[in-house]
């Protein structure tokens, strides 16, 4: 069935919400608004207030809110508006939802999944446009997804939910519009496993969320040129599934990553550093990072594009890294 | 007044005087580090809330914990264990003094983010009011937690939603050195920032025992038929430095103060009150002294001869399988 990113994640939310009773959605216009992007579209109708829950505009307060109901054994859905906000919820995340079964000795958990779209939409400024998965992917005891494609985004949604760890389900603005085939009825992806989205030999390039789409375009523009590019998309960020990068970075001996985030301390060095550690033997060339700009996102088109990786950009890294630049 | 009531009350705060004395020994003798925060002086507000609830009400109060904890009924001797770090802690000794947590009792745990555990409380709340039961949560926090931006946050949503929380602000007046005149512009109308949510809020003397009880009986029979939040200001008085690194008065507050506050200790007062109504005497008291004086030392031969954790359990309870 073909499917938009955005009626993915709502299919996974309502088939979950069925199943289980534990489940509830919980932010900022999920219920009479439908939600800000229409990912919770019908929820209030079928599942009643009770269970889709719109709050006003206090992240920190209903994120808590949501993680005390979740060590009393419900699992709720925290929708964030925009990741951004998120910051503001960063205390309860980072000091209460992974902290408080290891603080506890394994008595309490907090089985949540907080979701919202992360990185730049269109012009949206400094503010709305953050790509901050490694600020979450720093933090022991959380785990974190950014499924690039409307297949990943329902099973792994679906994986979240049934996962008893805290989840930070990253998706993006620019995602929701997106088409792509979805299983009919009940699948899941797995929680830390990566994909091959494309078989290449000449050179691995890793991306997620909506960095693949443009992974897989550059791809197929170096196709034209005979370069061939195996594209991977790990999925879930943490816990990282390093086994088939690696098996990708020995196959072809060469490795770009591409991430929105700035550079500095970014997912990126992490990953790098991973497969430095476990393939650097197999490596022709140093691992490249293609990365978002170390500036405030900036509101004008001509410099937001400037400051956002692009097909382009990805394509001459290739180029440059097989030496053919 | 029945005599075994008031006595059963007496012992629980002598419990927690006599546990935290020892832990400040232990402290001084390098069996317990990092922060402790003794409750001494406070005890009435704990034993006297605490005592209102059911088995299956919640409790979950800041990092100054070890009173609520024992008064929530659990094991001297594994809250000992926990504060020495030990692998028989109540928290296999990964939380420490701030952080106690007994589920099978549902205390819910200390934190030590001030504010932050208020919304956690609205949380517990919501549950109860989802699964449509009649059950109750109690968080204390210091008036040190009420200029917070999450505690005004958990205020409006417990009101919002008519969540079953009462909000119990242990008002000592200092938050660690600062009095609240020069923290809290409402310092004078504590209430006042409840009702402002519209939750009904009201002050009792946090140094009674016996007022504390009463009021938090009549306020959670009241919630468990007709559920929303309430708001109660007790008024204590810690007689200890805000932790083991700060000395009983310090420099923001005078010994001359200290001394007049502990002339209305919490166990002075209820043993007062018992020994005027003759329900008790010199005798009794000392029995209860014995009694309390050997859990203590169970508790810490229990902590000292427990072992620590292992290498191996560094990377356990970090993620649920």
């Amino acid at each position: 069935m073909l499917l938009s990113y955005r009626e993915a994640l709502n299919q996974a939310m309502r088939e979950e919400m069925r199943r289980d009773e534990r489940i509830f959605l919980i932010g900022e216009e999920v219920g009479h608004y439908q939600g800000a992007f229409k990912v919770s579209k019908g929820f209030i109708e079928e599942f009643g207030p009770q269970r889709v829950l719109d709050t006003p505009i206090t992240e920190a307060g209903f994120t808590g809110l949501a993680i005390g109901a979740a060590m009393a054994g419900l699992h709720p859905i925290v929708e964030l508006m925009t990741l951004n906000f998120g910051i503001l919820a960063m205390d309860q995340i980072v000091n209460n939802a992974t902290k408080i079964g290891y603080m506890s000795g394994g008595q309490l958990s907090v089985p949540i999944v907080i979701r919202g779209p992360g990185s730049a939409a269109h012009q949206l400024a400094a503010q709305h446009s953050q790509s901050l998965e490694a600020w979450f992917c720093h933090v022991p005891g959380l785990k974190v997804i950014a499924p690039a494609t409307p297949h990943d985004a329902k099973g792994l949604l679906k994986s979240a939910l049934r996962d008893r760890n805290p989840v930070m389900f990253i998706e993006a603005q620019l995602l929701y519009g997106t088409k792509g085939d979805v299983p009919d009825g009940d699948y899941t992806v797995p929680i830390g496993q990566a994909e091959v989205k494309r078989t290449g030999t000449d050179v691995t390039v890793v991306a997620y969320s909506k960095m693949l789409l443009l992974a897989l375009e550059a791809a197929q523009d170096l196709a034209c040129d005979d370069i061939s590019v195996e594209v991977v998309d790990p999925r879930t960020l943490k816990p990282l599934d390093l086994e088939c990068l690696v098996a990708s970075v020995k196959k072809t001996g060469r490795l770009v990553i591409v991430e929105e985030g700035w550079r500095f301390a970014g997912l990126g060095a992490q990953i790098a550093e991973s497969v430095y550690a476990q393939a650097f033997d197999y490596l022709d060339a140093p691992i490249v990072r293609i990365t978002g700009e170390e500036v405030p996102m900036p509101y004008a088109r001509r410099l937001e594009d400037a400051a956002i990786p692009d097909r382009a950009r990805i394509v001459a890294a290739v180029r440059k890294l097989l030496q053919l630049a | 007044m029945d005599r075994q009531d008031l006595l059963s009350l007496y012992r629980q705060m002598l419990l927690i005087r006599r546990f935290e004395e020892k832990s400040a020994e232990m402290y001084a003798l390098a069996k317990i580090a990092g922060f402790l925060h003794l409750y001494i002086g406070e005890e009435a507000v704990a034993v006297g809330a605490i005592a209102a609830l059911r088995p299956d009400d919640y409790v979950i109060t800041s990092y100054r914990d070890h009173g609520h904890c024992l008064a929530r009924g659990s094991d001297p001797g594994k809250v000992m264990a926990e504060l020495f770090g030990k692998a028989t802690g109540l928290c296999k000794g990964k939380g420490g003094s701030m952080h106690l947590v007994d589920a099978p009792r549902h205390f819910m745990g200390g934190y030590a983010i001030v504010g932050g555990h208020l919304p956690l409380a609205t949380g517990l709340a919501f549950a109860i009011q989802y699964r449509k039961q009649d059950r109750v949560v109690l968080c204390f926090f210091g008036e040190g937690a009420l200029p917070s931006g999450q505690a005004h946050e958990a205020f409006n949503l417990a009101a919002l939603w008519n969540l079953p929380v009462v909000f119990i602000c242990e008002n000592n007046r200092y938050a660690m050195g600062t009095p609240s005149p020069r923290g809290l512009a409402l310092f004078a109308h504590v209430l006042e920032t409840a009702r402002s949510y519209g939750i009904p809020a009201e002050q009792v003397d946090g140094m009674d025992v016996l007022a504390v009880r009463r009021l938090l009986q009549d306020v959670v029979g009241r919630l468990r038929v007709k559920p929303g939040p309430f708001f109660v200001e007790a008024r204590t008085y810690r007689f200890m430095g805000h932790s083991m690194a700060d000395p009983a008065h310090g420099h923001y507050r005078t010994k001359i103060e200290v001394e007049e506050e502990r002339k209305r200790d919490p166990l002075l007062l209820l043993r007062t009150i018992v020994e005027r109504h003759d329900l008790a005497h010199e005798a009794d008291f000392k029995q209860l002294e014995r009694e309390v004086g050997e859990v203590v030392t169970t508790a810490v031969r229990f902590a000292e001869d427990s072992p620590y954790p292992t290498p191996a359990a560094l990377y356990e309870d970090v993620l649920v399988e």
